[in-house]
């Protein structure tokens, strides 16, 4: 309806696997820490999800491949890096509630008669403690803005307040992350700025190899 | 594309939501019971929305704004009820931020963060006081609040307790805002106030997400009793 113009919604999760060959190009935005410049590279991956039905299924779907992404950077790629202090304990402790968000989506899915995409394969940039901080920024953050993007499309009530207890999780990893490598809690100062399927998949879609 | 055979399919109907079961799965009990302590003693809570079309960040949304205002007075009613209530709550952080600034119990990086939230909540005011003019409601007046100012540390945990009742309190009011413009903006605030209360956790070294991977809602009623000792 009138929606489209702040919504962005349809983030079909199938779409996302369309992509990697464009993951390539844009896997060098990802390494340059350009990702919320994306205007740029935004329009390589826009055109293969332009007729994305939405609905709420296709929504969690991807809600649930940027979960499964987060819970394997934290309990996969945070355990090989090797991580010491308040790092190590974020990543423990943020990494189980992705993993709930995992199960709560994946539930949800089914409830609604959906089914949930399989995990995909990950491949994160991150090589030490430094790169894995940078890179969790960039992941909550990029939460944030795609359950925010994606909440005014959702049909459901009862979605829509279980995506809003999700995100305000994200913002409090976000905000987390952020004071522990020196950046603003707030980067977007007072308003979080909602994403489109285009930015968040610009942002993401490098991390996801098949 | 079961292309449209009889004119009016399921499209927009969406046909199964089964009432309660995602929030149901989407939270735990452990989780919900702390939660519900937490909200008992502290509270706090807001709700905003609109702000992104009122604070002109989305040029293309003017149009939309316009036919919610005049095709659905009926649920821009609730949706100004919600934004006057949300208003309330961040005219109280607001002032809140402002004490505590003025009292000068923080220097530093401390200081800075506290005044940059104390700032974003003046937006916040700005961009709802806007919003609830747009519908053609009336935005509610300050309520003036009172706040105990005695510590650094007093001030800190009063912050944190603040601060998590407002993302409460937006995320109480999320689905039961009809407007997607007002939604998108009040979603764009919940988030804030949730990374402020996430930082503001770390300065009294507590969880950033006390309530585990699901954050639990406060009604409205709940969140009024609970800011009610700081009106004046």
């Amino acid at each position: 309806m009138t929606t489209q113009e702040i919504a962005n919604p349809e983030l079909a999760a199938t779409e996302v696997h369309g992509i990697t060959r464009s993951s390539f190009i844009l896997r060098g935005a990802l390494a340059a820490g350009a990702l919320y410049g994306t205007a740029s590279v935004a329009p390589f991956v826009s055109q293969a999800f332009a007729e994305t039905g939405g609905g709420d299924v296709e929504i969690l779907n991807f809600a649930l491949t940027l979960e499964y992404l987060e819970a394997d950077f934290y309990n996969v790629k945070g355990r090989q890096v090797g991580l010491s202090g308040e790092a190590r304990k974020y990543a423990r402790v943020f990494g189980a509630e992705e993993a709930a968000h995992v199960s709560a989506l994946s539930a949800a899915i089914k409830q609604l008669g959906g089914k949930p995409v399989a995990k995909p394969t990950f491949v994160f940039p991150a090589t030490d403690e430094k790169s894995f901080l940078a890179l969790a920024s960039v992941l909550e953050n990029t939460g944030v803005g795609a359950y925010n993007g994606a909440g005014p499309s959702l049909k459901s009530k009862e979605v829509l307040a279980s995506a809003g207890s999700i995100v305000q999780i994200e913002a409090r990893h976000a905000a987390a992350i952020d004071l522990l490598i020196g950046k603003s809690p707030t980067p977007n100062e007072g308003f979080d700025k909602p994403l489109s399927k285009a930015e968040v998949l610009a942002a993401a879609g490098p991390l996801i190899k098949k | 594309m079961a292309s449209s055979a009889n004119g009016t399919e399921t499209h927009e109907e969406t046909p199964p939501q089964p009432a309660g079961i995602v929030e149901r799965l989407a939270r735990d009990d452990v989780d919900r019971k702390r939660f519900l302590k937490m909200a008992g003693s502290a509270g706090a809570a807001s709700f905003g929305a609109f702000v992104l079309a009122a604070c002109g960040s989305s040029s293309s949304s003017k149009s939309t704004t316009a036919s919610t205002a005049t095709s659905a007075s009926s649920s821009a009613g609730g949706d100004i009820a919600i934004l006057n209530y949300a208003l309330t709550l961040e005219y109280l952080e607001s002032e809140f931020y402002s004490k505590v600034i003025a009292a000068k119990l923080f220097s530093g990086k401390v200081g800075e963060l506290l005044q940059s939230f104390g700032s974003q909540e003046d937006s916040h005011v700005v961009a709802l006081k806007a919003a609830v003019s747009k519908l053609g409601g009336t935005p509610a007046e300050n309520p003036k609040g009172k706040f105990p100012i005695t510590s650094a540390t007093q001030v800190a945990q009063l912050a944190y307790t603040v601060e998590n009742l407002g993302a409460a309190a937006y995320l109480g009011q999320a689905a039961k805002i009809q407007s997607p413009e007002v939604l998108a903006s009040a979603l764009a605030i919940h988030s804030v106030e949730a990374r402020h209360a996430a930082t503001l956790a770390t300065l009294v070294k507590k969880s950033v997400t006390p309530q585990g991977a699901f954050a639990t809602p406060a009604d409205m009623s709940s969140v009024l009793a609970a800011v009610k000792p700081f009106l004046s």
